[in-house]
């Protein structure tokens, strides 16, 4: 046991019990961050303010909410909205900060891409934050059901029933996920747990998770340069601040974080406050009705890409059903990210720009996924039908070819 | 030292052994706790008299939580031997109103004589059968039983098990 003897302040006693300056150190003000870096990377933290804004406005609405069928609808869109003071700043701040962090999740993934963030030594960052992304999915997903409108009701009934898609067991599978032969209370019950106790509760873990894979490895810089950070910890400390390429986290590498955090609430409360409404589908203002499908039913913006490379194959191939196909290509798309550090098999670190091939395959990939979402949306007909067949197959031909684009990038000593 | 180290491995196997039949139980329970509950599986039978019915007449009504189209055939629609339910000497189409594709509900056309499905443009004729789109299959036929000129949704009478085969 430690020697405790009488403290000279308040911080002495924690440190004594707790190392608290140790951990300090550890956590903080020893913990080396590069110097040449961008605004790209801030977005780390954006994703940590809007995750603790989703908590705290999360825990607002629990207070009110009704999972029940007959109640949850009215005691979003009547207590919520019209009797608990601010409430409709909560459910706005929810809803916008759900959408803005797929937002900022995107750009922080093709931010990793691009800078070959994600290899020699990363790959447990990337694939720890893929992880991440899945379980957000499943959390917005379940969300989305909680008002229970007529998109959250035809939304749970087509996803849910994606999983009939499965041989043999898909039927049995799609009943006992809802616990009711259609989509019902006990499937928003069921949800209901996932969205407010389960998933966050992964989602913390796996942040955690996340932050501690960048510690051996350290964050990725601009140029890909392998930085020895002993040794330029060492300069720092030793009051040669100009020549280190590193500078601690805390305070030097969070506040300039906190800037672009600042930026980005301006434009974060912009929407809360003048343009909530994107976020939230008129559709959605009716309530669940079992006997009446929308007319039109679409996912949120950021599962649109996906969900266009699942009904880009619109036609059977031979024996096998258009629809066996799409879901195989919407099971590829959905794990494919996750294996990026295997699929790239050169072992350059450095941004796209300096790597010939994968510099083409990079915008190839970003563009192909713009194209997705936007023909997401528009209704499956026509020429429109096409243009999302084509982006599908291109999208999953880019994973297939990427091995190969990388390889070539070895011999030719690129 | 052996019969040492072998006593150890035995107890770590004994404790290993016993934790992961529990965990097995566990898993069990909670899949259990996911299922159905007795009342949702047991609340399942609906009656529909199709006396009054007219020729050409599409009705909607609700089993089991999901929408039944009763479509009474008239002379221009085609027959179909594997699908259609006869009561009182009149063809019927029978089905569970969901697009096989994903479950949305298709709209019945009285102008082209079609179900059609607005979430990804899935067709089905009159009969049920689907004729374009992503739908793998016809759309399914809920277990039935005749009673005269009534029809009890939720039980197999023996006009249901003639159809399965073929449908």
């Amino acid at each position: 046991m430690a020697r405790i003897e009488k403290a000279n302040g308040i911080v002495d006693w924690l440190d004594q019990r707790l190392a608290v300056k140790t951990l300090a150190k550890v956590l903080m003000t020893e913990y080396w961050i590069p110097k040449n870096i961008n605004f790209l990377w801030a977005m780390g933290v954006v994703l940590t303010v809007l995750f603790k804004i989703l908590v705290i406005s999360g825990i607002f609405l629990l207070m009110y909410y009704k999972p029940d069928v007959n109640y949850a609808f009215d005691s979003v869109n009547f207590t919520i909205m019209q009797e608990v003071e601010y409430g409709w700043l909560w459910r706005h701040m929810h809803g916008v900060a759900a959408s803005a962090i797929f937002l900022v999740i995107y750009i922080h993934m093709f931010t990793g891409i691009y800078y070959g963030s994600y290899k020699r030594g990363r790959e447990m960052i990337w694939i720890s934050g893929m992880m991440l992304f899945g379980i957000f999915s499943a959390e917005a997903f379940s969300g989305y059901m909680l008002p229970w409108g007529q998109m959250s009701y035809w939304a749970a009934q087509v996803i849910t029933n994606l999983f009939g898609g499965i041989p043999i067991i898909g039927d049995a599978l799609v009943v006992w996920i809802r616990g009711d032969f259609a989509v019902a209370d006990a499937t928003l019950t069921r949800f209901f747990m996932l969205h407010v106790l389960l998933l966050p509760l992964v989602i913390m873990l796996l942040i955690v998770v996340h932050f501690y894979s960048l510690r051996i490895p350290h964050v990725n810089n601009e140029e890909g340069e392998e930085i020895d950070f002993d040794i330029e910890a060492e300069k720092y400390k030793a009051g040669n601040k100009k020549e280190s390429k590193v500078i601690p986290f805390w305070p030097l590498f969070l506040s300039k974080d906190f800037l672009i955090v600042s930026i980005f609430m301006i434009f974060f409360f912009y929407l809360v406050s003048f343009h909530f409404s994107f976020a939230l589908d008129p559709i959605n203002f009716e309530p669940a009705n079992a006997m009446k499908t929308p007319a039109h039913i679409y996912p949120e913006w950021y599962f649109l890409w996906s969900y266009e490379v699942l009904r880009g194959f619109f036609f059977d191939v031979g024996s096998i059903a258009a629809a066996d196909i799409g879901l195989a290509a919407f099971g590829f798309a959905n794990v494919i990210f996750i294996l990026l550090p295997f699929l790239d098999r050169s072992p350059v670190v450095a941004p796209a720009s300096q790597r010939k091939g994968f510099f083409i395959w990079f915008w190839l990939l970003l563009i192909d996924m713009i194209v997705l979402t936007v023909y997401g949306k528009l209704p499956p007909t026509g020429a429109n039908a096409w243009v999302g067949f084509f982006a599908a197959v291109l999208f999953i031909s880019l994973f297939i070819a990427l091995p190969f684009v990388t390889k070539n990038e070895t011999k030719r000593g690129a | 030292m052996a019969v040492e180290q072998s006593r150890r491995d035995f107890l770590g196997m004994a404790f290993g052994g016993v934790a992961a039949v529990g965990g097995v139980f566990a898993l069990g329970a909670m899949k259990k706790s996911w299922d159905p509950l007795p009342s949702v599986q047991a609340a399942g039978f609906t009656t529909v008299d199709l006396s009054p019915m007219e020729a050409g007449e599409l009705r909607t009504i609700e089993w089991r939580k999901k929408p039944i189209f009763i479509l009474r055939k008239d002379q221009k629609m085609q027959k179909n031997a594997n699908r259609d339910v006869v009561v009182d000497n009149s063809e019927f189409t029978v089905v569970i109103g969901l697009c096989t594709h994903l479950g949305c509900i298709p709209s019945w056309k009285p102008s082209t004589q079609e179900f059609l499905c607005a979430c990804h443009g899935g067709v089905f004729d009159a009969s049920g059968v689907n004729t374009f789109g992503p739908p793998p299959r016809p759309m399914d036929i809920p277990p039935f039983k005749i009673d005269g000129t009534k029809l009890v949704l939720g039980e197999e009478g023996p006009e249901y098990a003639k159809l399965v085969g073929k449908a």
